[in-house]
């Protein structure tokens, strides 16, 4: 039997375990009715304690999504959602009021997390001190190192403690860069979103630790509509990083988030994402429908966002980090590893919009196929007539790992300054028979060749992630494109 | 006892046969050469004992440190100690020399159900035979055999090989593309991983390689078969009498 064949079957017999966070918590949960409608607006908000303002935001965000559409440009397919037949408020009992510290989280929570590998205690880690909200379904279950953060003028929460402790700074920003009118799944996000993290660097402090969110799908037939909301005000410096597990269902759940992030003047966020949701099984039945909108500001001159995500996970992602680059010599940056297996489907990319004088942006963007996935880059670069000596390069390679998956590369470039310089470069390879005889010559097993060889590809990418996440990264690639060869 | 037995060994490539009943036998240390014309069959040889794709072996066996070989994939067989220099070897954009090393070392070292190397270790290691080859850092930091030239590519073959200690390499037209002086480089690469424990096979059209690494046996390889067997002298006079004779031998 050859090697491929062999590989192939035995990764038909692990396919049922090899997504390892696909096990669900018991634990005693309560939920809103089923369905969606203005009631259901008011028992989130009401749930969350949310003061009158942000209620009013939620229900005019809902009568606006009523008389929209859902998008249909992206290369992606599937069953039309029956939003009435989701629950948009999940969350662990006792959990509801938020426990003051972390003694006071149920043990089966922290025993969950401890699962996921996510240690929801402070402890001085070797590879450096990383502060985790975790959100579980619907509400945020702990923050670490808090008091900490707090000492240094950090605000480190969640969003729904955000809008109670710090309405000024909630009202200031959000919206801001994702109006509620925005989009079919960002302003139904606007009308449900339930929990997310909120981070406030104050001026001119480099924020000494990562700071980190951990979401968790578990009830079933759950949406979660995460809302996360970053400012680094004049000066300052954060780097955060999301991850994102679920677990193993038949069913498709819809994961609906809006990231906004803000930068002023000389301001830097870097924001990584390591995206792991339950891709559904070979054939393609359940996974995370992740339809996401994630865009950032750069409100003040010389600030800077970059965006690095590995989207191994989900069936569908429909995403596309984006970049607002007002003030002048404002930089923008996104790197993307999307890899997709077996039935999966991703159409995402970024936009990069160009205002400001002498802006930068740089898209570096790594799509790997194989099974019978479909994976789709979708961009945008504008230049609009005041950006002076704009500037973007954008590189966007995929690779084909078999022959029934597909590559697709949409690039839109509109410039409206003469002096804008837009570079766009592309290639699509395969894996060659060649490359893995090679790497198995030299004694990597088929998987470990791919592997190798893929996180060669992605190398580009990988290398912006943060240390402590770019090892787990890795192997998720190698995870991911288990039973792949052949 | 033998290290390799090759015994009436037959194999296809779509369908066609291209090996037809070859047996050859090496014992531990020896080197031993194949020589032979274009299309005889030398390639392919060197594919089916490290277990390629695409060959199939439709009659004989193979056996190997008296295991079956043949029921062994490409990566079980390298674990096990053979190597394979590549004629052409092959680029792998993105993934360091020292990196790739690395993991196919630590694949080695667990499949002899051995612990990892220890990285600080392994980095020293590999930095002395890699200078032994007159490669530098920086070779070892590029993406495996991405622009390199010619001369290069076939150092980080030997260089491969050194760190890897297989006990039976296959040098396959190691000697291809190189310059006088490269030849040289790579040939006291080989030579100095000569040992007791450690056989070779190299392959190649010409005599000038075996002035550079003297091999035990030379055997002519033609049509699929092995058509003649002898000493060093045997790579003399082919070199003087080209493989015309061969080709009248078996037609």
């Amino acid at each position: 039997m050859s090697a491929t064949a062999e590989t192939v079957d035995q990764v038909k017999d692990l396919t049922a375990d090899k997504y390892k966070y696909g096990f669900s918590t018991e634990i005693e949960m309560e939920f809103a009715p089923k369905g969606l409608n203005e009631d259901i607006v008011r028992f989130i908000s009401a749930k969350k304690e949310e003061p009158e303002w942000m209620l009013e935001w939620r229900l005019k965000a809902f009568r606006h999504w009523q008389t929209m559409e859902a998008p249909n440009w992206a290369k992606v397919g599937y069953p039309e959602i029956d939003y009435q037949d989701i629950y948009y408020y999940a969350a662990p009992k006792q959990a509801g009021d938020g426990p003051k510290s972390l003694d006071e989280v149920d043990p089966e929570l922290l025993k969950t997390y401890e699962k996921l590998g996510i240690p929801l205690k402070e402890q001085e880690l070797l590879a450096g001190v990383v502060a985790v909200d975790a959100v579980f379904d619907s509400v945020s279950v702990a923050t670490t190192y808090k008091a900490k953060l707090t000492e240094m003028g950090v605000i480190f929460c969640s969003i729904s403690e955000a809008v109670r402790e710090y309405p000024e700074l909630v009202k200031k920003y959000l919206g801001s860069v994702v109006p509620y009118s925005d989009n079919y799944f960002a302003t139904l996000n606007c009308a449900v979103f339930t929990d997310g993290s909120f981070v406030y660097v104050p001026k001119g402090l480099r924020c000494p630790m990562e700071l980190s969110t951990y979401f968790r799908i578990n009830a079933e037939n759950t949406g979660q509509f995460e809302r996360t909301l970053i400012i680094a005000d004049e000066g300052a410096y954060v780097s955060y990083l999301e991850g994102c597990t679920a677990p193993q269902r038949d069913e498709n759940q819809l994961h609906a988030a809006v990231v906004e992030l803000v930068t002023l003047d000389n301001a830097e966020i870097k924001y990584s994402t390591v995206q792991n949701w339950y891709p559904g099984d070979e054939n393609g039945k359940g996974g995370i429908y992740n339809f996401v909108t994630k865009r950032g500001a750069c409100r003040g001159a010389n600030s800077k966002i970059s965006w690095t995500q590995v989207e191994t996970g989900s069936a569908i992602t429909w995403k596309y980090p984006s970049c607002i680059l007002q003030g002048d010599n404002s930089v923008g940056e996104f790197y993307s590893v999307a890899i997709t297996n077996n039935a999966q489907q991703a159409d995402t990319g970024t936009k990069m919009i160009h205002l400001g004088k002498n802006t930068r942006s740089t898209i570096i963007s790594k799509g790997i196929s194989a099974g019978k996935a479909d994976n789709t880059y979708r961009g945008l670069v504008k230049v609009m007539p005041k950006a002076e000596g704009a500037r973007n390069f954008t590189q966007c390679d995929s690779l084909l790992i078999g022959d029934k998956c597909g590559a697709h590369t949409v690039p839109y470039i509109e410039s409206r300054n003469p002096s804008a310089r837009v570079e766009h470069e592309a290639t699509t390879s395969k894996i060659s028979d060649d490359q893995l005889f090679y790497c198995m010559q030299r004694g990597l097993s088929a998987e470990d060749a791919v592997g190798v060889i893929v996180n060669g590809f992605c190398k580009e990418v990988m290398k912006n992630l943060p240390m402590e996440f770019a090892v787990e990264a890795q192997k998720l690639i190698g995870i991911s494109l288990e039973g792949s060869v052949g | 006892m033998s290290l390799l037995k090759i015994e009436n060994l037959h194999a296809t490539i779509d369908g066609k046969e291209i090996l037809k009943g070859i047996n050859l036998e090496m014992g531990p240390g020896e080197i031993h050469a194949i020589m032979g014309p274009n299309g005889s069959g030398k390639s392919t040889l060197s594919y089916v004992l490290a277990g390629r794709d695409g060959y199939e072996v439709t009659e004989g066996s193979v056996t190997f440190k008296s295991k079956d070989l043949l029921e062994l994939e490409a990566d079980e067989r390298a674990n096990e100690g053979i190597f394979l220099a590549f004629q052409y070897p092959v680029e792998i954009p993105g993934v360091a020399g020292m990196t790739f090393l690395r993991e196919s070392y630590n694949a080695k070292l667990r499949h002899h159900d051995e612990p990892e190397a220890d990285a600080m270790q392994f980095l020293k290691m590999v930095r002395a035979k890699a200078k032994t080859l007159n490669m530098n850092d920086d070779m070892l930091k590029r993406p495996v055999n991405v622009g390199f030239s010619g001369g290069e590519k076939k150092r980080n073959e030997i260089l491969q090989m050194a760190v890897l200690e297989p006990s039976l390499a296959i040098l396959d037209e190691t000697d291809s593309g190189l310059d006088i002086d490269a030849l040289k480089l790579v040939s006291e690469g080989v030579n100095a991983l000569r040992n007791e424990g450690r056989s070779m096979l190299i392959i190649t059209h010409y005599q000038r390689l075996l002035n550079h690494i003297q091999p035990d046996f030379v055997h002519v390889l033609a049509h699929g078969k092995i058509q003649r067997s002898g000493g060093k002298e045997l790579a003399l006079e082919l070199e003087a009498n080209g493989y015309a004779d061969f080709a009248e031998e078996a037609a």
